[in-house]
């Protein structure tokens, strides 16, 4: 088990490096516009672009800029090219921001995935299956920040109109511990915006799922036993129905941390790290966004990693596959 | 196994199946089959059955053609051009004069004629005629990249998986690395380096604004999702009796690929394009929305709707209309796709990142 977690690690080491080069490239390699033309603002002249050139070290090897961009990076100094922030500090400012939300939105989604999944694999065939498919297949078909812009409007702003109290907040942020209830209720709109698409999928996946293990031996044993349907349902079929469901969970955690959750949080203003790189995308400035592309695929590539060796704890057989054999 | 899945495997008789589809089949759908039937027949009796699949199918072709007709609407309804702007002009509603983005800079709304028939934007231009070039726009990127990544994902997967060795642990690598990133990342990634400079290949240059780089953008980032399950067929099919005997014969690489492995790997292919296509329109609008994908002031849903969100306050339609359209246009898509999921590959894991 120490050996496959080892092994593990290593790889996402040797991907994590890839990762790291293959963003610098596309940042430093790709773009034929040179960006101390753009820093130096409109009509500079020739020794302007050259001294800022030099400042910024664009004028060495390519391999000196990627080491010392690395290096930046991890001692947390590199700098943003347009307003002179540190990204690192502001990407940091952003993560418990991002997680807040990743968090909340990944119980929701499940915790309406399973609920769904579980009526309409019952009533399957039915008129509630039919009409919670077609609602599912629309959720899925939502851009997140189209929908999210409607609720803030209509939910967060208008709502608020008529009403004349604050039901949900029109967008923002506020700190847990400068109020846990505000933060809540700041979050709430924001959670469903993003939880949608995943419900619509997981409680297709999770149907699916349990219409096919309500076919097993195992399930026919549990009901000619004489165990209630409901015991059959949630200590049978359910909890293994669910493991397939619980991987893409992990990932998709992964993913919406990793970067996913940019455009929620671009609606509705939260000031995570996904929105520190869409703000920065208007003035084309590079370090936020090279930057917060690693930290997403950072996240990624770890988290993976992690769920990998989790799962290997857990079940033997995963150990031995891969051709380790030796193991 | 089941006797079920035998009575399939010997039911198809003139075409070899891959394990994913012997597999596959739901008990009452193969009884039907087991007429010695192709699969590909089978697959379309099983789509026809499918009333409302077909029917959205239909509203995406419709989409499609109406989108593509976008020039002919502007030149000889709207009489105006998508990226035209008439802010100081006035039209005649009921024979009174209308400034089209009145003083207090709200435009105007639908008027239900040829010109501004959804009315203006906050730069007075017609909304009708750039929702559709908008859409144009969208469905070519769409379209053209999942064009592109199902093009390369086969390829990528049909090499890895066959050749296995040095050609497999390279080909991998690059998935697992492109994979790594979260596909909305990688595209703002590649969408701004590229929109900056444009792309240069030898000959070949691309200039910023083009629609070919978030064309480009997208396919790239969608290769893994179709490759990655591409080359795990391979894998299985290359070790097959019928593979086998190809090479034995002599048959080369290549052709082998082409004659005897491609064919069992194009229904994946298949079940994966329309789900392509949708996550690419998707992905196209959320680029757009961010700015890393279509350059204002060219149109798309994406762009449309974040100037929307703008002005959601005064002229709410402006954001919404889009966003509509994007909807239909991926719902036709993704109820299509899984009832041609359903026809060719039931147990299909069709897996796309959002």
């Amino acid at each position: 088990m120490a050996l496959f977690a080892l092994k593990r690690l290593g790889s996402m080491i040797l991907v994590l490096f890839a990762v790291s080069v293959l963003t610098f490239l596309i940042f430093n390699v790709l773009p034929s516009g040179d960006p101390a033309v753009r820093m130096a603002g409109k009509q500079p002249t020739e020794t302007q672009i050259e001294a800022i050139r030099v400042e910024w070290g664009f004028d060495q090897p390519i391999y000196v800029q990627y080491e010392k961009t690395m290096q930046n990076m991890f001692s947390g100094d590199m700098i943003s090219y347009f307003n002179q922030l540190n990204v690192v500090e502001e990407i940091w400012k952003g993560v418990p921001r991002t997680f807040a939300l990743a968090i909340g939105a990944a119980i929701i989604w499940m915790a309406f995935a399973i609920a769904l999944g579980v009526w309409s694999a019952m009533r399957a065939g039915g008129v509630s299956d039919g009409m919670l498919n077609v609602f599912a297949l629309i959720g899925i078909s939502m851009p997140v920040f189209w929908l999210g812009a409607l609720m803030n409007q209509y939910l967060g702003f208008e709502l608020t109109q008529i009403l004349g109290f604050e039901l949900f907040p029109n967008g923002g942020y506020v700190e847990f511990s400068v109020s846990p209830f505000e933060w809540f209720h700041h979050l709430l709109l924001p959670w469903f915006a993003l939880s949608v698409l995943f419900i619509g999928f997981y409680s297709r996946v999770l149907r699916a799922n349990i219409l096919e293990t309500m076919d097993e031996d195992y399930v026919r044993t549990a009901r000619a036993k004489g165990l209630s349907e409901r015991r059959v349902m949630l200590s049978h079929v359910l909890r293994n129905s669910m493991i397939s469901v619980v991987t893409l969970w992990g990932l998709d955690f992964a993913v919406v941390v990793g970067g996913g959750a940019i455009l929620t949080e671009t609606v509705f203003n939260l000031q995570g790290v996904g929105q520190y790189a869409a703000d920065a995308i208007g003035q084309l400035d590079q370090p936020p966004i090279m930057a917060v592309t690693m930290f997403g695929a950072f996240f990624v590539v770890f988290f993976n990693a992690l769920i990998d060796i989790v799962y290997a704890a857990l079940d033997p057989r995963i150990r031995l596959q891969d051709g380790d054999t030796a193991l | 196994m089941s006797e079920k899945n035998d009575l399939r495997l010997s039911g198809t008789a003139d075409k070899p199946v891959s394990d994913l589809e012997a597999f596959a089949e739901p008990p009452a759908v193969t009884v039907e089959g087991s007429g010695g039937q192709s699969p590909w027949r089978l697959a379309a009796r099983r789509l026809r059955k499918r009333r409302f699949a077909l029917f959205m199918g239909a509203v995406f072709v419709l989409l499609v053609l109406v989108m593509a007709a976008a020039p002919l609407w502007a030149e000889h309804v709207a009489h105006t051009s998508p990226n035209e702007n008439h802010l100081s002009d006035q039209i005649d509603v009921g024979g009174e004069k209308i400034n089209v983005v009145g003083l207090d800079g709200v435009p105007i709304g639908p008027t239900w004629r040829g010109e501004f028939f959804l009315g203006a934007d906050g730069n007075g231009r017609d909304v009708a005629v750039r929702l559709l070039y908008g859409g144009r726009n969208s469905l070519i990127i769409g379209l053209s990249a999942a064009l592109i990544t199902l093009l390369l994902g086969l390829t990528t997967g049909l090499l890895a998986g066959y050749f296995r060795g040095w050609t497999d642990s390279f080909l991998s690598r690059i998935m697992d690395i492109l994979w790594a990133f979260p596909v909305i990342l990688l595209g703002i990634a590649l969408g701004t380096s590229l929109a900056l400079g444009g792309l240069k290949l030898g000959p070949v240059s691309i200039s910023g604004g083009s629609l070919a780089i978030p064309i480009f953008v997208i396919a790239i980032v969608y290769i893994p999702y179709l490759a990655r399950p591409i080359r795990g067929e391979v894998l299985s099919l290359r070790e097959k009796e019928f593979v086998e005997a190809a090479r034995a014969q002599g048959m080369g690489p290549f052709r082998l690929i082409h004659s005897e492995i491609l064919p069992n790997v194009v229904s994946t292919g298949l079940v994966f394009f329309p789900l392509l296509v949708a996550n690419a329109i998707l992905l196209e609008a959320a680029l757009s929305f961010l700015g890393a994908g279509v350059q204002p002031p060219e149109p798309s849903w994406g762009t449309m709707i974040d100037e929307g969100v703008a002005r959601i306050v005064t002229a709410p339609a402006l954001a919404i209309v889009p966003g509509m359209m994007i909807v239909i246009t991926v719902l036709s898509l993704n109820v299509f796709g899984e009832a041609v999921r359903d026809a060719l590959d039931p147990r299909a894991k069709v897996r796309i990142e959002h």
